[in-house]
């Protein structure tokens, strides 16, 4: 009896809830910590970043617009799909990180946590950053969060899967949409994850992963008019400084990278980072 | 920089599509649309009847009234209450102080409305209208002195000639709880005894249930009382009790309401109830009537009423008066204030500004 | 007989203005380290009315090696001990309030009316509100143990040169910061009077560092790597070269820009009310406020009536003499800003919209500009874009809240927006979809210190006042 030849996997990009091929047609080798080849993964140009920002930004409205709960709903959902696809996702971390099977499974467990507990805020958020505030005279006056927009996403390069969910999730609960640059090494836990988001209720266009040259797409995401802020969690120092600079046109909003433990509890920080604060005055009398 | 409201239309370019008119309450225009009208007209003259005969339609029944005067602009309380704030900061003085005393001194009902009314009050306050200061008798006669019905021909005969007016309040004064025949007869027992103005008060109980054309065809027919076979009719003043109308809204309906049944003048208070005349209230009445003149071209008279005890005050009123309505009402012949207490304020401000030192109330008379 | 208002000037005598100032570096007045001396004049006679220092780049450093000097003590004194510092502050500004808002007035052209009634007050609840926050800041909610950035670097705009200090330094001090802070080049002495009121108060030396000067001193500050916080107000050109300075260091940023803002007025709004409003929205401050309603979207159903009220409103605004306690609109600030406010309405005229202006007599000397009105304006125009940042309003229409939502956010700005309607549901409608940062309905350019304020987009961020201003000033 021979040994069954496995069926590989096409890796393809996230863009607007549809699995494109890189605009480009190009791709890249993907290999594992020790060099073996694992896959070819899109090499994502500066035309496909621009489409994803596009997707972005179609899909803010009703995003943005879904009541928290629903969008809590929806990222529980996505918990519940990981958690299905556990084996899957230990297997790809455990390879792009040269991780052992135990220490895989820990991300993995986390990453589902992760979303469990941001699912979780969705709700809540609006009210620890909220604020009914009791000015001299007769007004109603209520500051609430809303979300920024759309939100360009450098994924962190050296936690392919806990620490791209770690960032992922706190900009999507509160109604931003994301264009996220995987992890220019490891990205295939990425791209899996984005199967899992297109079964999960998410809206198409909510969250669109490139696979890529970070440099290359990053340049393109800072500098465009349409990004409302940037998440630098996987730019080295020399890279921010470039894409913060960048930002600066239209005034993104920017999260510097900074070292992170991706294990540890993630507080609110990266959730409070993405939000606009909007007061709202009338009048009181009769 | 200054307004007023003829030389406004002149000075404001028309722009495309605009009527070029000044402001008009949109659903009376939509009732009325009248042409641009060169001046406006005296409500109590004969021409008025004709104009506002052009608004019939809205009071053809309750309901026609009752949708015209919902479909009046809301008031923003905060925001009318803060812009009468904000013209009561305006400094008067030196000479525009001084035109504003003795505007303001002609501008007064002198009024006594007690219980405790003798013929010998009214004819110390008759003589006081005639000449306010005694030491002083460039200070000018106040408008008209107010009385019950039964003082008018009291004050008639004490005001002869001066040209002062005898006010008289009538229909029940102050509560108006009484049967509109009742009503009536105490009224054309006041023009029978010489009043040239009286002062009516709504059934503010039909107004507040929204029996608006009862209050209506109530002040027609006072307003019907006020004729007289040998001479003038007396002029109309209508007491809304704005104190007891609770809402801004309630105001500004009110006011219309009674500007087209006819009144020559709107009236804030009676003086007898916790709330009376306030800036702001004054101030909303000051925009109804504005508005309705620019409506229908038909020009009415407001009187704040009560509470009005300052120099200070007053001038606020006056204040509030240049800058919604501009010269054309800043005369007796429109503004009033309905106040006894406030002349010997204005009086000792009056001696102030001529002699220098602060006046005390030892120079001026308490009657 | 009209019923005309005699002059009503507030004495300058409350005032006494010394012929220059130095900078105030380490709690006391120092010479500059040579920039020489600037003039700042009176925008309504263009007199001048004192001599100041420009800062260099050497007397930002003095003042950041000051500031640095200081926040070791000031960071740990107890709350309650800074909190007192600020409430003595306070004070001192409500026993100073006439002779600051006569400085404000002479110095900035802003009708002494709004001075005294609104810059004053304001500045006063600014140290009151957050005085109380210096002792509270673990209850704040924003994170355990929260500790100050440190010196935080502060630029503030011309038009509300005592406010805008107060909305910078109230809340960096209650967070134990230490500042170094840059007036505007055109507003300078209330700043250099707050500093006189620092040493009543009895502030530590080093705490609060006024830095005066043109832009350049500005940018030395921006750039000086001893600050941990920079904030800035004013123009959104400015606040993106910041951005680029700061890229890639520790330094916080916060931005409060310029606005575009919508002023929407629906067929069933309470017309009285929303005219004034439009008008406090456009003519407060000479339209020199960065959150101003220049964009009046009115509905067509409405459009006539509300015009036509509107222009008879103009009519009534007092221009003139500042100091006169009826000015409704002062003198503009400069007369840069007098030519970009006449170029910006030049090319309204010449794009097509048309121009209107009530009549009235300008003074000769001095800058000025009337209240002026531009109808049949289209979202292409340049009035229409751009910040004027003075006393001109553009006119647009819309037909369906729809339309009135993506005119209103159709701008690179999101400060603010106004909203008139007696309806509830669409109010509330409508303030969740405009995207601006303040939203005024049925009021306008109405300013509390609990009340948070700021921008999104292009118009900046992070916000101040109100427990949110806290944040910028802390390391959460």
């Amino acid at each position: 009896m021979s040994e069954r030849l496995a069926v590989f996997k096409t890796y393809k990009l996230y863009v607007g809830g549809k699995f494109p091929r890189s605009e480009s047609g190009r791709v890249y080798e993907v290999t594992d910590a020790k060099g073996s080849w694992l896959a070819n993964a899109p090499l994502a140009s500066r035309k496909d970043a621009r489409d994803a920002v596009v997707a972005a930004r179609k899909a803010f409205g009703g995003w943005s617009g879904a009541t928290a709960y629903n969008r809590g709903q929806i990222l529980y959902r996505v918990a519940e799909m990981l958690e299905g696809r556990r084996d899957q996702f230990v297997a790809e971390v455990a390879d792009a990180e040269g991780l052992s099977k135990a220490k895989a499974a820990a991300q993995v467990d986390a990453a589902v946590d992760r979303w469990v507990w941001y699912a979780g805020w969705s709700d809540k958020v609006a009210q620890i950053a909220g604020s009914s505030n009791p000015v001299a005279g007769p007004y109603f006056n209520l500051s609430a969060p809303e979300p920024t927009g759309v939100v360009a996403v450098v994924a962190p390069q050296e936690s392919s899967f806990l620490g791209l969910v770690s960032v992922l999730a706190p900009v999507i609960v509160t109604g931003n949409t994301a264009v996220v640059v995987a992890a220019e090494r490891a990205p295939l836990p990425a791209l899996s994850l984005a199967e899992v988001l297109a079964t999960s209720d998410l809206p198409g266009g909510v969250v669109n992963l490139l696979s890529g040259r970070t440099a290359e797409l990053s340049a393109p995401l800072a500098a465009h008019q349409d990004v409302n802020a940037l998440d630098l969690a996987g730019a080295d120092a020399a890279l921010a400084t470039e894409l913060e600079t960048a930002a600066a046109d239209n005034l993104k909003r920017v999260l510097r990278p900074r070292a992170t433990d991706w294990t540890a509890d993630p507080g609110t920080d990266r959730l409070l980072s993405f939000l606009e604060t909007k007061t709202v005055w009338h009048p009181m009398g009769v | 920089m200054r307004y007023g409201i003829n030389a406004d239309a002149a000075r404001i370019r028309p722009f495309p599509g605009g009527s070029g008119r000044g402001v008009a309450c949109r659903y009376a225009r939509r009732y009325a649309p009248l042409v641009t009208m060169p001046t406006t007209v005296p409500a109590y003259g004969n021409e008025a009847a004709g104009r506002l005969a052009s608004m019939a339609d809205v009071t053809a029944s309750n309901g026609a009234l009752r949708r015209f005067l919902h479909g009046l602009p809301g008031v923003d309380a905060v925001g009318l209450q803060a812009r009468a704030a904000t013209l009561g900061t305006r400094s008067i003085k030196t000479t525009a102080k001084a035109y504003a005393i003795d505007l303001a001194i002609s501008m007064i009902d002198l009024t006594t409305l007690e219980g405790a009314d003798t013929p010998g009050k009214v004819r110390a306050l008759c003589a006081k209208g005639v000449h306010p200061d005694p030491t002083d008798r460039t200070a000018p006669k106040v408008a008209a002195i107010c009385v019950y019905p039964d003082m008018v021909a009291t004050a008639k005969e004490a005001l002869g000639d001066s040209g002062i007016h005898v006010a008289s309040v009538a229909t029940a004064f102050p509560a108006g709880r009484a049967a509109l025949p009742v009503k009536l007869a105490d009224t054309r027992d006041a023009v029978a005894a010489g009043a040239d103005e009286i002062d009516m008060v709504i059934d503010r109980g039909a107004f507040l249930s929204g029996r608006y054309l009862e209050v209506f065809e109530e002040i027609k027919a006072v307003k019907e009382a006020c004729a007289r076979p040998d001479g003038p009719a007396a002029h109309l003043k209508v007491i809304f009790e704005t104190g007891e109308l609770q809402t801004y809204d309630n105001v500004r309906r009110v006011s219309w309401l009674a500007m087209l049944a006819g009144a020559d003048f709107i009236k804030t208070s009676t003086g007898k109830v916790a709330v009376n005349a306030t800036p702001p209230v004054t101030l909303l009445m000051l925009e109804a009537v504005r508005d309705f003149a620019a409506a229908t071209g038909v020009q009415v008279g407001v009187k704040p009423a009560g509470g009005i005890r300052t120099t200070k005050d007053a001038v606020k009123y006056l204040v509030m008066v240049n800058e919604t309505l501009g010269d054309a009402w800043l005369t007796a012949d429109w503004f009033r204030f309905g106040a006894s207490s406030l002349l010997n304020d204005l009086l000792m401000q009056r001696q102030k500004l001529s002699t220098g030192r602060y006046s005390g109330p030892d120079y001026v008379t308490v009657d | 007989m009209t019923f005309d208002y005699a002059p009503a000037p507030e004495s300058r005598a409350v005032v006494d203005l010394a012929s220059s100032y130095g900078l105030f570096i380490d709690g006391e007045f120092t010479e500059g380290a040579g920039g020489g001396l600037r003039k700042t004049v009176s925008p309504a006679t263009e007199e001048v009315l004192a001599e100041y220092t420009q800062g260099t780049a050497d007397d930002v450093d003095r003042a950041v090696k000051a500031a640095r000097a200081a926040f070791e003590k000031w960071s740990a004194l107890p709350g309650a001990e800074r909190a007192k510092y600020l409430f003595r502050i306070a004070r001192i500004i409500q026993e100073r309030s006439r002779e600051l808002a006569v400085l404000e007035t002479l110095d900035n052209g802003k009708p002494i009316r709004e001075a005294r009634d609104a810059d004053l007050p304001l500045v006063a609840a600014h140290f009151f509100y957050y005085a109380g926050w210096a002792d509270k800041l673990d209850h704040a909610g924003l994170g355990p143990n929260p500790r100050p950035l440190g010196v935080a670097g502060q630029v503030i705009p011309w038009n509300f040169p005592l406010l805008m200090l107060a909305w910078k330094v109230a809340p960096a001090l209650a967070c134990g910061n230490t500042v170094v802070l840059k007036p505007a080049e055109t507003t300078p002495l209330s700043a250099l009077f707050f500093a006189d009121i620092c040493r009543q108060a009895g502030l530590p030396k080093g705490v609060v560092n006024i830095v005066t000067g043109d832009g350049s001193t500005g940018a030395a500050l921006v750039a000086h790597p001893g600050i941990d916080k920079v904030a800035f107000t004013g123009s959104t050109e400015v606040g993106k070269a910041i951005a680029r300075t700061v890229a890639g260091t520790d330094k916080k940023l916060t931005l409060e820009l310029g606005g575009k803002a919508a002023n929407i007025v629906f067929d069933d709004a309470p017309i009285d009310q929303a005219v004034e409003g439009i008008v406090n929205g456009i003519f407060f401050n000479q339209g020199h406020v960065c959150c101003a309603g220049s964009r009046l979207l009115v509905q067509e159903s409405v459009q006539d009536e509300l015009l036509d009220a509107l222009k008879r409103r103009m009519a009534t605004l007092r221009v003139g003499d500042p100091l006169d306690k009826n000015t409704d609109i002062g003198a503009i600030n400069s007369a840069e800003q007098l030519a970009r406010i006449t170029e910006l309405a030049d090319a309204g005229e010449a794009e097509g919209a048309e121009r209107w202006a009530p009549a009235c007599e300008l003074p000769g000397a001095g800058y000025w500009f009337a209240p002026t009105l531009f109808t049949g304006v289209t979202q292409a125009h340049r009035i229409a874009r751009e910040e004027v940042f003075g006393p001109v309003l553009s006119v647009l229409t819309f037909r369906t809240p729809e339309e009135a939502v993506a005119k209103a956010n159709n701008t690179p700005y999101g400060l603010s927006a106004g909203i008139w309607t007696e309806k509830g549901s669409r109010m509330l409608w409508m303030a969740s979809k405009l995207r601006a940062g303040v939203i005024w309905s049925n009021t306008f350019n109405k300013f509390d210190p609990t009340s948070p304020f700021g921008g999104y987009k292009e118009s900046g961020f992070g916000r101040e006042g109100g427990r949110h201003g806290l944040e910028a000033y802390l390391n959460v």
